[in-house]
């Protein structure tokens, strides 16, 4: 059975936005659209976006992380938001682990946000009905797009290549390898979600230099007579032995 | 072949096109989805080198620009008795706007050029700008290079003939090491963001060094916390810890910089510090390449690449006697005191760290060494089998900059990436077409007010690049000749013009009054300009007769922004999605490593209401007002509009050379030069808006001595002359102008009150010196730095009251250490006071662990006037969003060089906004929860779109059916 999801990079995510904006621009022309955007010019601005990054700091200067999360509907295994409708809008297509809503339905009681631990669903405050990451279903199907083109809007538009999409359950495909041998993981195991989408942890280069390194005979200050020397005036054996 | 859908796969009413983005300076590759005429997508397009399929946050918001209630769709006239700042204007025709303009811009060029002054915020269009300039004949022309980061343009190319951004970059793709200095958030945007990825991806270990841990510096394998402006101390360090450990590529720099160079060492001579010349010299050639080297095998002088044996160090002395030592030596002496431990001190950053970071530097690039299996040969004959790569690069920005000391720091850098070996090699430095550029770059202003005279084009550029004391602009008195000073001794390199000086200079009528201002895209009276608060009185201020101090202001814009209220005048620009645009091979291309790239922009829109592209406005003036460029012999006009004349216009009848270097011959068949092609522009539509010159892989690196492409590129025309472009570790250049200060130069002096100014920092070799804000500032008072940065979401972006991007940022904090709140007696969100020795604003706080405890900073142009960009009057950017600029002073407190200095870098005029020392303390609880200061409210102008109260933006019509694809 296939799980569509994302694997995010936050190796390489640098914050810029670019899949919060692009998002919001698909969908709001989309089929999930629109997504409404209150006093977009006032006091207070806030409107609906199924994707969003958090930014946060870790650990005291100077060993500080800063952190860029991006954050959307994780399509869980097991979604708690599913239950809790009581009109049946929400629901998991069985043939890719999708988590939609059906508009047509949906009362916008917001059950469905209250039972998200995530916070990733969005209130369409106009329309009364709950929002939320579709995983651009209307894309990713579109056979009129080219087939590299059928990928969530978020995906095409991450400069650093920071979110990947595919099947999760098919070890063989590229999010399910970036998981296994990255370290990816999911969002609060501990509830029992089983989000599908999982993140991939910071990773750190570092150079060891070994003391010799710093030695060699091919030292270019060798040419001009000024290779480092002992300096004569520190301590020698001399100073305090007499032998 | 574009890869537009064709018509039959799209929906009914669904077209797309291809063009190029312009939501920052990027100028990425997009395509716009339309559905019934409106903008349903715009994505990145696959299909260009310069993006490569991917957009970000600015370009993906684009349509929220097109249909912003901010647009100007009118032509404005202020309101006859109505005052400056009231945005009290009535609705004119275009007819009657070019009327106004025509009048008053003939006589002023019929009678005094320099009276009328053209500045503007964009210098990606500056080819054509400069012309219109240089064609009314006025030397009051810049774009807004000189407030930005002229430091990082003037240190690297007075040093390696390149710079970064436009014209250059590190090579990631290559690289093992990469070290980036005081970059913001993102500055360049797409194409360093994807490299960036690779790189980590790839294994490189990537260091940054910046006060603050945000963008980029967030996902680097360590963070280098540091002071503000204390870069070149560090950068000075870890030469010194690099040639005391011998980790620098003596062979490079022997061949390929001037560090084995003899210099003069008598300090009686008047060639003192200058290069020692060998004795045939040939008058025949601009560079006649007699400089000389110690030869140890001979222990004797010589010319240089010959087959010698260099000395790199050491003291020399002439058969006439002359004490000479080699550049490199010269270099040793400078940084010997500059120890690890000396620029701890001053930067915050361990001896320890800084050592590593020079032992990682060193042994990177010397045991890292890639070769490349590609044949080339130099400028001196001789063939190479392979191009070295020495993989560490560096990448730096604004935090150097946009210090007055950064001209200095930026020259470390280059100094610093010349000695590890790594300039337009793999790994390293690479150039981008049309750099590299001799030492200084050919162009030149006039050299005194002769080059100003009535009814006549400029006699030289407007902006250019002085080679010695004889270049500058002045007059018989060592005087400006230009109203911003620019090209003066007061800052004799400023390349990029000083627009942050205009309008002071322009109100108090030093060094003249001028009678036009005209402003393209620059919000001087907001986010643009030092000192607001005060430069917005001056832009309203009246002489004792009641007239305006400066007399008439034309402003162009596609938004309401805060400088239009001060407009006499207001031309509603398009977006760029509704104009044709070129980024030309002879302003700021968007080339590739592997050679010159250029682009379009074509129209996927008609132009909102009556606006219409400033290009066209400026080939209607100059077609009015019978400009050379503009109109035949006969006064006639020759180009009907903007596309036509990019299509036609040749640089010199017969040249050639146009705007476009793709597909150009009758037919399309030639690259790079050849006759006006009448289907150029749809060539380039057909090909994604962008042409792609892939240089041969032997002329891809080494470019400054590579023979081969330095013959291609003169052949091109892209340089006159094919001589290396030796790397100036010892600069010459800056002697000149210091010896001229000593009196032993020929030619022009300074001013006595700026000689010791000159001699003091034209210094050949750099060094470090505190930014002059804080050598006169209280520092007991001000303990703090200040700084700035856009965010991501809105860099380079002229227009944040985006409706989507502003839930990104509605408004800023101040960022700052817990400490600063500890000792201040405030807590994390509290209202606080900023103030410097300029003036004082109220902000709020917010604390942060990702930032050196010395510094506070904010997200610069979040803060907005009251009622400006149509937003509501109680709109967040102004009720608790703020500004930084009203601390910041364009002038220096009145010192010993002088009065009115600018608050600017003294070589280049690069405008120190980051030297500002503040101190913050808690406001009072009776005190408004409100920014501060803040400033009537702008009223909208006449053609403003309607702004409503809430969105659901969905472009066209719905289709009937909404395919999600698949089944329940």
């Amino acid at each position: 059975m296939t799980q569509l999801a994302l694997v995010i990079d936050l190796n390489v995510c640098v914050g810029c936005h670019a899949c919060v904006t692009n998002c919001k621009q698909w969908n709001t022309s989309g089929a999930a659209g629109p997504l409404v955007d209150e006093r977009p010019y006032g006091k207070d601005p806030t409107g609906t976006f199924f994707n969003r990054v958090q930014t946060f700091e870790v650990g005291e200067f100077p060993h500080t992380e800063t952190v860029h999360f991006p954050k959307s509907c994780l399509h869980c295994e097991d979604p708690p938001c599913v239950p809790v409708c009581p009109t049946g809008a929400s629901y998991k297509r069985e043939e890719d682990g999708i988590v939609l809503v059906d508009y047509d339905k949906c009362i916008g009681c917001k059950y469905c946000s209250w039972a998200c631990p995530y916070g990733a669903r969005e209130i369409d405050e106009q329309q009364k009905v709950m929002k939320k990451c579709t995983l651009c279903v209307d894309r990713i199907y579109d056979e009129s797009l080219p087939e590299a083109e059928r990928k969530p809007a978020c995906v095409l538009a991450c400069p650093t290549s920071a979110r990947l999409f595919g099947d999760v359950h098919d070890p063989e495909s590229e999010v399910s390898i970036a998981i296994r041998e990255q370290g990816g993981y999911p969002l609060m195991p501990e509830w029992g979600t089983q989000p599908s989408n999982h993140y991939l942890p910071r990773r750190k280069t570092k150079l060891k230099i070994h003391k010799d390194e710093l030695v060699r005979v091919d030292n270019p200050l060798k040419k001009e007579g000024h290779l480092p020397k002992v300096d004569e005036n520190e301590s020698f054996l001399e100073d305090s032995a007499s032998w | 072949m574009s890869n537009n859908n064709t018509a039959s796969t799209l929906e009914k009413g669904v077209e797309v096109k291809n063009t190029t983005c312009y939501m920052c300076a990027c100028r990425c590759g997009i395509r716009v989805t339309l559905r019934d005429g409106e903008i349903r997508y715009i994505q990145g397009n696959p299909d260009h080198p310069l993006n490569k399929g991917v957009i970000c946050a600015k370009g993906s918001s684009g349509i929220m620009k097109q249909y912003s209630p901010a647009r100007l769709t009118k032509p404005l006239k202020r309101r006859e008795g109505a005052e400056r700042g009231a945005s009290d204007f009535e609705v004119i025709s275009w007819d009657e706007a070019f009327e106004i303009m025509e009048t008053r811009l003939r006589h002023l060029r019929e009678t005094d050029p320099k009276k009328f002054a053209l500045f503007t915020g964009r210098d990606q269009m500056q080819a054509l700008t400069g012309l219109f300039a240089k064609n009314f004949g006025t030397p009051n022309y810049a774009a807004h290079g000189g407030f930005c980061s002229v430091n990082m343009a003037a240190g690297m190319i007075y040093t390696i003939g390149g710079s970064f951004w436009e014209f250059g970059g590190p090579d990631l793709e290559r690289s093992k090491l990469f070290v980036m200095f005081g970059t913001a958030e993102d500055h360049h945007s797409n194409p360093l963001k994807i490299e960036l990825a690779n790189f980590k991806r790839n294994g490189g270990r990537f260091i940054s060094i910046n006060p603050v841990r945000s963008g980029y510096s967030a996902i680097a394998d360590e963070w280098v916390p540091i002071k503000p402006g204390t870069d070149g101390a560090l950068i000075l360090a870890l030469i010194h810890e690099i040639i005391k450990t011998g980790l620098y590529d003596r062979d490079f720099l022997t061949q390929y910089s001037n560090a084995a160079q003899l210099v003069n060492q008598d300090p009686d001579s008047d060639e003192f510090g200058m290069l020692v010349r060998g004795l045939e010299f040939d008058e025949g050639k601009i560079h006649p390449h007699d400089e000389m080297w110690w030869d140890r095998n001979t222990d004797s002088a010589v010319q240089t690449h010959t087959e010698a044996e260099p000395a790199l160090m050491g003291e020399f002395t002439l058969d006439d006697g002359t004490p000479v030592k080699p550049a490199f030596q010269l270099l040793v002496e400078r940084v010997k005191d500059y120890t690890p431990e000396w620029a701890e001190d001053i930067t915050g950053v361990p001896a320890e760290t800084i050592r590593r970071l020079a032992h990682e530097m060193g042994i990177t690039a010397r045991d890292e060494k890639i070769e490349l299996p590609i044949a080339w040969t130099d400028a001196w004959g001789k063939d190479h089998e392979t191009v070295t790569g020495n993989p560490v690069s560096f990448h730096a920005m604004r935090g150097l900059a946009a210090h007055s000391n950064g001209f200095h720091s930026i020259r470390s850098l280059s100094i610093l990436m010349s000695i590890l070996g790594t300039i337009d090699r793999p790994g390293g430095f690479r150039h981008k077409a049309p750099f590299p550029r001799p030492i200084p770059p050919c162009p030149k202003t006039p050299n005194g007010p002769q080059g100003v005279k009535p009814n006549t084009p400029l006699g030289g550029m407007p902006l250019g690049w002085p080679a010695d004391p004889n270049d500058l602009f002045v007059d018989d008195d060592g005087e400006p000749v230009r109203l911003d000073k620019a090209f003066s001794w007061e800052y004799p390199l400023s390349v990029h013009g000083m627009m942050h000086n205009v309008i002071t200079n322009a109100w108090r009528g030093d060094p003249y009054k001028i009678d036009t201002l005209m402003i393209f895209m620059a919000n001087m009276a907001w986010n643009s300009t030092m000192n607001t608060v005060e430069v917005r009185k001056m832009l309203n201020d009246r002489d004792e007769d009641g007239e305006y101090k400066i007399p008439y202001i034309i402003v162009c814009d596609a938004f309401q922004s805060e400088m239009i209220a001060y407009a006499d005048l207001v031309l509603p620009d398009t977006t760029y999605l509704e104009r044709h645009d070129v980024m030309s091979m002879l302003d700021r291309p968007i080339s590739e490593f592997d050679g010159p790239v250029d682009s379009v922009r074509v129209p996927v829109l008609p132009p909102k209401g009556e606006c219409k592209p400033f290009q066209e406005v400026l080939i209607e003036l100059g077609s009015r007002l019978g400009f050379p460029a503009f109109t035949h012999p006969d006064g006639t006009r020759k180009y009907r509009d903007y596309p036509d004349f990019i299509t036609n216009f040749e640089t010199e009848p017969g040249s050639g050379i146009g705007f476009l270097a793709g597909w150009r011959g009758k037919g399309g068949e030639k690259a790079m030069r050849g006759e006006p092609n009448p289907k150029q522009w749809e060539m380039y539509e057909k090909n994604n808006c962008v042409f792609h010159y892939e240089l041969p892989k032997s002329y891809q690196y080494m470019r400054n001595w590579n023979q081969g492409y330095l013959e291609w590129a003169q052949y091109h025309r892209l340089t006159r002359y094919t001589d290396p472009i030796n790397i100036h570790i010892y600069s010459e250049v800056l002697q000149k102008f210091r010896l001229a200060a000593q009196g032993k130069y020929g030619g022009k002096q300074p001013p006595e009150r700026l000689r010791e100014r000159i001699e003091t920092y034209f210094d050949p070799l750099p060094f470090y010196y505190e930014p002059l804000e804080g050598q006169l500032s209280d520092k007991h008072k001000y303990p703090l730095n200040a700084v700035t940065q856009r965010p991501m979401a809105m860099y380079h972006s002229w227009d944040s009251q985006n409706a989507w991007l502003r839930q990104i940022h509605a408004h800023n904090y101040l960022y700052m250490s817990p400490q600063v709140g500890a000792a201040g007696g405030f807590e994390d969100g509290d209202w606080v006071w900023v103030e410097s020795q300029h003036g004082r604003v109220r902000c709020m706080c917010r604390f942060s662990e990702a930032v050196e405890p010395g510094t506070v900073w904010t997200w610069n142009a979040i803060g907005k006037a009251s009622g400006a960009w149509n937003l509501t009057p109680d709109a967040n950017e102004s009720q608790k969003g703020f500004l930084l600029n009203h601390l910041i002073s364009e002038e220096l407190p009145a010192n010993k060089h002088g009065e009115h200095l600018s608050n600017s870098d003294p070589i280049t005029g690069q405008a120190a906004w980051y030297d500002v020392q503040v101190r913050v303390y808690k406001a009072d609880p009776s005190e408004k929860p409100q920014s501060s200061p803040q400033f009537d409210t702008m009223l909208p102008v006449p053609g403003e779109p309607e702004r409503k109260s809430w969105l659901a933006w969905f472009a066209g019509k719905r289709p009937a059916k909404v395919n999600i694809g698949g089944r329940k």
